[in-house]
């Protein structure tokens, strides 16, 4: 192993190596390592390439806030690119690749970008790019997007399994370190549900690398042990590699729980990440402070590092940091960080303080420059050297690790999620969580408060309160005795420090340095949102964790303002990135949406039907035969066919609703704008529902079964609305009417037979007797089938114009009829037929659909203007309906088209112009709705919706495609094509 | 991402399970001015503040509620069954 790693000291598991590689290099970790800890005591201080200016980057933190070290880790379907080095767990066989490098990490001639950075400052897409337009798309952003990047998303698909689910508690204790701990103890002794997630794989937080002792224990030890008494608590769940990303309306959480990204190879039956909503009665927000980056030139050299994660390498992971380290620090916390380090046999070389006196006695062997700053770095690749400034001279000193230590920001973001700012604290010098937050608290570091004992015991007082407020009892809890414990001031931010050398920076992800501030304030841009997007500060996938405050603190420094005043940008979430894999959870694939298959889908099947997806349905759409080669030979068969023998179709599909009770005719009287009051039993009736503007909403056929019930039938594609809007008329707006409704369409199998030849077919398995005299057109009955072993209700009622029924089942029955009516109908040449056979037979006989009814059109428009009651009080639609412009003549209305050339064709959509006149707006008098070829027509028929169409039958037009460049000679006709006075109907 | 509507039959519920209708206002009377029916379905208030609503447990108990939202915070200060014949704003 490297001489970085330290022997028998940390969490880590010193005989259980790991191997890896990293950019396809071998290397040796430890189980209980992070990637970053691993690469670390490799010696592998360059870790990856900066966003704008390549420059090189090491490993700043040891946690979620990780700007630099960004890896893809994984291969094929499993890539993930811009993982965080720093919360990876490292694993046996782990493979690793640094990212936005060419050729590769240690030459990268992306590097040049550095050369060329005063081009590149802040707005520098605005000004470069400006002009000219034209060459955005095909030069500058290709050119931006290969030079500045992040990391490369596999086109595989992901093998792996995710999953979503929801979890209920009264305590959810979100950060898993002493504050949090002792908050979930204290709720858990007291027998409240407590959910405590922490994004880490072991709880403790700081606890894991603090030096302190908790009742004579090791912090380590208390934060295991606590967490052994948590996780043996029936009432408690420990959730771990759980990272709470969102705070939501109703007090609930969004979660992502990372349950095998630490494993090489994923168990099958378990999910890589699993996405939790977690409703929450209180929550309490432990999620500690983020300690700040100081802002000198050279302060992104790879070696240099945060002053916690530095003590963290060491304490938690055994790893030293370089062999003559120097610490810059603006408060205490950098002595207990020197102390460690020579405890640990590590020379620092030098504490630079930024204060005249420190807080604490430093006894150690470094030597200590007070009222002094580190302004700049050298070294190419790793930091060799610090310039520190002091009295106005500038020192060099040979160092090969710095650590930074600019105070400590709360972590906060949740606590604005829904819409809260955080407030600046002056005493605190920090942003603090905004006032009057219902549902969740804050405590400890999250709150600002520093020292240990105080943490914990924040903790365990406000899990008491809520405790209490939850109406259970609090047994006392003793808080525990801490020893050790450095504690941290407040110490005043340093903003900007004097003499800076080279580049400083302040967003390390986005390439972003104080000078781009600077710049930003000086052109105009200090406002803090036009600030951050001017220079793309804090825009990263970081979210600007390390940066945001720098940013705001020199901006307020260069406005000469508070901070106070400058404010925060708006917190959103996600905390950290998500994978798109969590939020998509099980629904990929197949799975995407749900598929509806009517009961008679296998019959369609193996009758051969192609199907259409139509919403979630799958319909059969034609039955092609052998030595047909197109779909229209099919459909052609199939519609000469129906008018010539029989054809059996799928209309299971067709919403259907059964509406009961004593007032069910009158409901229906309301809700249809024709009269139904007085429909007698054993009728169907057309009916044609408005919405509440005037316009038509649905239209179908609804047949009395008994004095009190009714059987509806809908649309397809608007069964489901048609039974919302059905639920709220009867419930919100006459409650008072006694009806009930029930969705049927799942329950019964429905064909239509139609054809001269129906009545013989369908007569071999019905019963009674359907002749035209004992069950005329629009009768309605139930019916017993097959001698009585089954009964139906059979609807005599058509869409093609035909002899026609529709025989609905029991939906289990279904494909059994079917088969039954296709061998009674072999002898009289019945076939299948499907929706594009439908749909010819109902355009020849100028029957409407949804293409006609497009919310545009009141009943007077498609030649209903008689049916519309002008008796009944009242309809929905009624008092919209009588608006003047709804009756001007000059209204689209529905007419047929045909072209003049029989060999010449249009489209639906085509708009319809005067013989003559040009293609303009002003000239526009409709557009085609729908359109077939018509086998018995000889031509493409359509249906129009044209001023004054009614009246103008006969009248030569043009049928005009802009879109396709077409325009076809046509007539305007009777929208019924065949069989205008409806003989073969009445037979 | 999430939040909870009480139900008064189904108790707290996903939002998802939900569907909007809009402002909860009363019908007017069938005759009555052209002026009402024209405020009924074209005109709406936006308030920032709270607002009754329509909202159908679509995929739970398939009940319209009206719904007390707060156009800002989005919390829910009252949720009743529509049925349950209170004043609608509006009303007659």
């Amino acid at each position: 192993m490297s001489s970085y790693r330290l022997p028998k000291r940390g969490l880590v598991d010193h005989n259980a190596p790991l191997s890896f590689t990293f950019d396809d290099r071998s290397m040796q970790g430890l189980e209980g390592d992070t990637l970053a800890s691993a690469l670390l005591a490799n010696g592998q201080m360059l870790v990856g390439r900066s966003f704008k200016y390549h420059r090189p980057r090491g490993i700043l933190t040891a946690g979620a806030a990780e700007p630099n070290a960004l890896v893809t880790v994984g291969r094929r379907g499993r890539t993930e690119p811009n993982t965080r080095a720093t919360v990876q767990e490292l694993y046996e066989g782990l493979e690793a690749q640094s990212q936005n490098r060419w050729p590769s990490l240690n030459f990268d001639v992306g590097a040049l970008n550095g050369l060329m950075s005063p081009f590149l400052g802040a707005g520098f897409y605005y000004k470069t790019f400006m002009w000219p337009a034209p060459l955005w798309e095909k030069l500058y952003e290709p050119f931006i997007r290969r030079a500045a990047g992040l990391g490369k998303a596999s086109y595989e698909a992901d093998p792996d399994a995710y999953e979503k689910s929801w979890a209920h508690c009264d305590l959810l204790v979100i950060g898993g370190g002493p504050t949090g701990l002792a908050a979930a103890l204290t709720a858990g002794r007291a027998g409240a549900r407590v959910i405590l997630v922490d994004e880490g794989s072991l709880p403790g937080g700081s606890l894991l690398f603090d030096t302190a002792t908790i009742d004579g224990r090791a912090a380590a030890d208390f934060a295991r042990d606590t967490s052994a008494e948590l996780q043996s608590m029936a009432n408690v769940r420990v959730m771990t590699r759980t990272t709470a990303f969102g705070w939501y309306d109703g007090n609930v959480f969004g979660a992502v729980e990372r349950v095998q990204k630490h494993v090489r190879d994923p168990a099958s039956h378990l999910p890589v990440e699993r996405l939790w909503r977690i409703v929450a009665r209180q929550a309490l927000l432990a999620t500690g402070a983020e300690e700040r980056p100081l802002v000198f030139g050279g302060n992104d050299r790879p070696g240099v590092m945060m002053a916690s994660a530095m003590r963290t390498y060491l304490n938690r992971y055994g790893v030293a940091p370089g062999k003559a380290t120097a610490i810059f620090t603006t408060n205490d916390s950098g002595y207990g960080l020197a102390r460690d380090l020579e405890a640990a046999g590590v020379d620092v070389v030098a504490i630079i303080d930024s204060r005249p006196a420190a807080g604490v006695e430093y006894r150690g062997k470094a030597r200590l420059i007070r009222e002094a700053v580190v302004c700049g770095t050298k070294g190419r690749k790793a930091i060799s050297a610090i310039e520190v400034h002091r009295d106005g001279r500038t020192e060099t000193i040979a160092v090969d690790a710095l650590a930074m230590a600019g105070g400590f920001s709360p972590i906060v973001h949740l606590a604005c999620h829904r819409g809260g700012k955080p407030i600046w604290s002056a005493e605190k010098a920090a942003f603090l969580a905004p006032e009057g937050l219902k549902g969740l608290g804050l405590a400890g570091a999250a709150a600002a408060t520093t020292e240990l004992a105080a943490c914990l015991g924040e903790g365990a007082a406000q899990a008491k309160a809520i405790v209490k407020e939850l109406g259970l009892s609090c047994p006392p809890v003793a808080l525990p005795k801490v020893e050790g414990d450095e504690g941290i001031d407040s110490s005043k931010p340093l903003w900007s420090i004097p003499g800076v050398k080279g580049k400083a920076f302040v967003d390390f992800q986005n390439d972003v340095h104080l000078k781009d501030i600077g710049l930003a304030v000086r052109e105009g841009y200090s406002h803090v949102e036009l600030a951050k997007r001017y220079t793309t500060s804090g825009m990263a996938t970081d979210q600007g964790k390390l940066s945001n405050v720098n940013a705001i603190g020199l901006i307020a420094k260069a406005r000469g303002v508070s901070p106070a005043e400058v404010g925060t940008t708006t917190f959103r979430p996600f905390y950290t990135p998500v994978s798109f894999g969590a939020l998509t959870g099980p629904h990929t694939g197949h799975h995407f949406q749900p598929v509806r298959k009517s009961p008679l889908h296998d019959w369609a099947k193996k009758h051969g039907a192609v199907f259409v997806e139509t919403g979630l349905w799958y319909r059969s759409s034609w039955f092609p035969r052998s030595g047909e080669r197109t779909w229209r030979e099919s459909v052609d068969r199939e519609v000469l066919n129906v008018r010539k023998n029989a054809g059996l179709c799928d209309v299971s599909m067709l919403g259907k609703i059964e509406i009961s009770g004593s007032d069910a005719a009158e409901f229906l009287n309301r809700v249809y704008c024709n009269a139904f009051l007085k429909l007698a039993v054993g009728k169907a009736r057309y009916g044609l529902m408005l919405r509440e503007d005037g316009m038509i909403y649905d239209d179908g056929t609804t047949s009395r079964l008994e004095e009190n019930r009714f059987f509806m039938t809908t649309t397809t594609a608007y069964a489901a609305g048609v039974m919302n809007h059905l639920e709220f008329c009867a419930q919100a707006l006459w409650p008072e009417l006694d009806v009930r409704l029930a969705s049927i369409t799942d329950q019964w199998a429905q064909m239509a037979i139609a054809g001269p030849k129906a009545r013989i077919i369908l007569q071999k398995i019905v019963d009674e007797d359907i002749s035209d005299a004992a069950f005329p057109f629009l009768a309605a009955k139930e019916v017993s089938l097959f001698g009585g072993a089954l009964h139906g209700y059979l609807f005599r009622i058509s869409f093609s114009g035909e002899l026609a029924y529709e025989l609905a089942v029991p939906a289990g029955y279904g494909e059994s009829v079917a088969d039954a009516l296709m061998e009674a109908g072999t002898a009289h040449g019945v076939m299948p037929y499907g929706l594009e056979t439908l749909g010819v037979l109902r355009i020849e006989k100028g029957h409407v659909t949804h293409n006609e009814i497009n919310g545009t059109v009141v009943p007077a428009d498609l030649g209903f203007g008689k049916m519309v009651s002008a008796t009944k009080p009242d309809f929905i639609g009624k008092a919209m309906l009588q608006r003047e412009g709804l009756a001007a003549p000059d209204r689209p209305q529905l007419v047929g088209v045909v072209p003049l050339d029989p060999r010449q064709s249009f489209r639906t959509g085509s708009h319809i112009l005067a013989k003559g006149a040009a293609a303009t707006l002003e000239n526009d008098e409709g557009y085609v709705t729908s359109s077939a070829y018509s086998p018995h027509i000889g031509s493409t028929i359509a249906l129009a919706l044209v001023k004054h169409g009614p009246s103008r039958h006969g009248e030569e037009v043009v049928v005009w495609s802009g879109l396709h460049g077409e325009s076809t000679a046509a007539r305007l006709c009777n929208p019924v094509f065949f069989d205008p006075q409806n003989e073969r109907l009445h037979v | 991402m999430a939040s909870l509507v009480p139900c008064p039959n189904c108790g707290r519920r996903p939002k998802e399970e939900f569907t909007i209708k809009g402002a909860a206002l009363s019908r007017p009377a069938p005759g009555a001015d052209a002026a009402d029916w024209f405020n009924y379905v074209y005109l709406r208030d936006n308030p920032r503040g709270t607002y009754e609503e329509y909202w159908h447990h679509t995929s739970g108990c398939r009940r319209w509620l009206v719904l007390t939202r707060h156009t800002l915070t989005h919390e829910v200060a009252a949720c009743r069954d529509a049925a349950d014949g209170s004043q609608l704003e509006g009303g007659a």
